[in-house]
């Protein structure tokens, strides 16, 4: 054994790798080996996303159609900007996605935030029912799409029996996905019942961040648990909490397979979201000069906001 | 004299406070948050047609503004 290791070392010693040799021998720099590593990302990210982008953009200022590929284009400028931006029908779009975003944002804040702020005690069983809380997040949005659609059904949905249970309404006198008036509402609850989780795991990050000396200071000095909460819990929540509200808000804006597996958009056009608009226009009527456009006014909006949600990010990161 | 030295001090001292990247930023955000409104809102069609530019032109001032110094 020993003989082995001295072996061992004897060869180690006899050719020893200096730093830089392996460099000279294949004569690339420093800088030359990381452009290596790092070109196949940069070329994947320009042909899978900048390339994209740009030839969109080019294409919203043209007649192009996607299904007469072959037929000539003409430059049309902002023609189809001008179309869309004075659009009443692409602005009761908006005015839908509006709806949806701002319901589903409140109610999602107003529950995780609720949520976070009672796991947050501690209670017996706290990890277990956060685990059980976290799970509809957990679910691909197709699924929960197609399970909510069995949940609504008037005839052997249980979402109505459990509604016809409390008010005393017939189960099957209204329809969730069919009716004008509550459609809108019902992709509100299933979006509510997916992502109040991840809003709860954020306002809990939050109030786990907050020091307990802080509440003990408070106690010192004879603090309600109103005035710690409003005056503690509440500001020092509050980065994590416009995190959230961010976060979610710019997915819901962009919002299109709950829509699209729960109602297509109908009945009549009352759930049709812009990203459902988008994608009739592209794949439906394909007009893909006019869908291109009308898709870079929503990556401008999202990008937008984007930038606002980064810079929430660092304020929290700076805490 | 000493009135006109205390005015160009203090354009200079406000020019140097406003910018930075801290308030610029924040004029960017407020201005990308009023077209992100005026795209949504159900009131006025012309704020709707102009959210567009509004927003546009808030992102793109983000985008300048977040690389001036701090």
């Amino acid at each position: 054994m020993n003989d082995l290791s001295t072996s061992s070392q004897i060869t180690y010693q006899a050719v020893p790798i200096r730093p830089g040799t392996i460099r000279r021998i294949r004569g690339l720099s420093d800088q030359a080996l990381a452009w290596l590593f790092i070109t196949p990302t940069i070329v994947l990210l320009l042909a899978i996303n900048i390339f994209p982008l740009v030839w969109t953009i080019y294409l919203s200022f043209t007649n192009y159609r996607a299904n007469r590929a072959n037929a000539p284009t003409i430059w049309l400028g902002a023609d189809w900007y001008q179309s869309i931006l004075t659009d009443p029908d692409i602005w009761a779009a908006m005015q839908v996605t509006a709806h949806f975003v701002v319901w589903t944002v409140l109610i999602e804040t107003v529950l995780g935030f609720g949520l976070a702020f009672l796991i947050d005690k501690k209670f017996r069983g706290h990890g277990l029912w956060t685990t059980i809380i976290l799970l509809p997040m957990m679910l691909s949005p197709a699924v929960v799409g197609n399970f909510w659609t069995f949940l609504y059904q008037p005839q052997i949905g249980l979402f109505n029996y459990v509604v016809a249970f409390f008010t005393g309404r017939e189960a099957s006198s209204f329809q969730m996905l069919g009716d004008v008036t509550l459609s809108p509402w019902a992709i509100v609850i299933v979006d509510a019942w997916m992502w109040t989780p991840y809003v709860m795991l954020i306002c809990l990050a939050g109030l786990r961040s907050i020091p307990d000396y802080i509440y003990e200071a408070a106690e010192v000095d004879r603090a309600s648990n109103w005035r710690q909460f409003w005056s503690i819990t509440l500001p020092m929540a509050l980065p994590f909490i416009m995190l959230a509200v961010l976060f979610r808000g710019i997915e819901n804006f962009k919002m299109f397979d709950m829509v699209n597996l729960l109602t297509g958009g109908g009945p009549g056009s009352t759930t049709e979201v812009a990203s459902i608009t988008l994608k009739r226009a592209a794949f439906e009527s394909w007009r893909t000069g006019y869908s291109s456009a009308f898709a870079i006014i929503l990556f401008v909006t999202v990008f937008g906001l984007a930038n606002i949600y980064v810079k929430a990010l660092n304020r929290v990161k700076s805490r | 004299m000493n009135l006109d030295v205390n005015t160009s001090t203090s354009n200079v001292s406000l020019t140097s406070r406003m910018l930075r990247r801290g308030p610029l930023e924040a004029i960017a955000t407020t201005i990308i948050a009023a077209g992100v409104v005026m795209l949504m809102q159900p009131f006025f069609l012309t704020l709707y047609s102009w959210s567009f530019a509004v927003t546009l032109f808030g992102t793109v001032m983000f985008t300048i503004v977040s690389k001036v110094r701090e």
